[in-house]
């Protein structure tokens, strides 16, 4: 799942759980233009399976990749439409 | 049963029985471009309905019954998480649930000791004087180490995103509480029925 692109913002949500990476993540992105590559840092585990439920049911936006290293968990997320 | 019936489009006879369309609105002399103009117009309406009815626009109901910590907590994670999905979202809160809106009574939230099973101790202890107190730290103890939003911040997260929190009036009115008690932002002077008509419209209704 790995894809070219180049990160516009990182948002830092190290320390927080559930829901707040993806409610954060959902403000973060309604900040970007179209096209722009959020990075999202989490320590929250359970945000590998959120973040990537979130983005499969919200349009307008892409998930390109998540690395487990693991004690950081990083989503990238596209801004589309 | 005198009646004639021999043109009438139920006749049992094929040769005389009117189409369906004949029935309706179609005179012989209609022209090749007067029923292309009708398909276009149709066409148009299709697509009206079909935008209608595809809109995937998803909405989420909760009743929110229940004032203690513990019990808090899964309505505002729902609705902050539903509306960060781009769902509209009521929650509506009412007897108990109520405090979960209450500005003052938020912030103090408990949790009871006695009758969850969870608890590490009997019921015959859990029952003394300051025992829900106790209980009630030691889990707000966790929920800060453990990064947990509080419930303030829950709230005010899902007011930002556009959740309805709506506090019912027959309770407040029954609890001797003021609409003003309640943070800013959230809906009163609405009931039963404004829940019941947002549920029917509704994908998902839950009552916690």
């Amino acid at each position: 799942m790995s894809t070219e692109y180049t990160v516009t913002e990182t948002l830092d949500v190290k320390g927080e759980s559930c829901p707040m990476p993806v409610v954060k993540t959902k403000g973060a992105i309604d900040g970007l233009s179209d096209d722009e590559v959020l990075e999202v840092i989490a320590t929250d585990s359970g945000s590998m399976s959120d973040i990537a439920g979130w983005a499969e049911a919200t349009s307008g936006v892409e998930l390109l990749d998540q690395q487990d290293e693991g004690d950081v968990f990083k989503h990238y997320v596209r801004k589309t439409q | 049963m005198s009646t004639d019936t021999s043109d009438s489009p139920e006749t049992a006879d094929g040769s005389e029985a009117k189409s369906p369309i004949d029935a309706v609105d179609a005179p012989e002399d209609v022209t090749a471009a007067e029923l292309a103009a009708e398909v276009e117009e149709l066409r148009e309406e299709l697509a009206e309905l079909q935008a209608a009815v595809g809109d995937d626009q998803k909405s989420m109901v909760i009743v929110s019954t229940k004032g203690t910590l513990d019990m808090a907590y899964p309505p505002l994670i729902l609705a902050s998480t539903a509306a960060a999905f781009g769902w509209d979202v009521t929650v509506f809160h009412t007897f108990w649930g109520l405090d979960i809106l209450h500005e003052e009574k938020s912030k103090n939230l408990k949790l009871s000791a006695v009758g969850n099973p969870s608890m590490p101790m009997p019921n015959a202890i859990a029952s003394l004087p300051g025992m829900d107190s106790m209980a009630t730290k030691m889990m707000n103890k966790r929920i800060a180490d453990n990064g947990t939003a509080t419930i303030e911040e829950l709230i005010e997260v899902s007011l930002d995103q556009g959740v309805d929190l709506q506090a019912c009036q027959m309770t407040i009115d029954l609890m001797d509480y003021d609409e003003n008690d309640f943070h800013d932002g959230v809906t009163t002077g609405v009931g039963a029925a404004t829940a019941l008509q947002r549920m029917a419209d509704a994908d998902v209704q839950l009552l916690v």
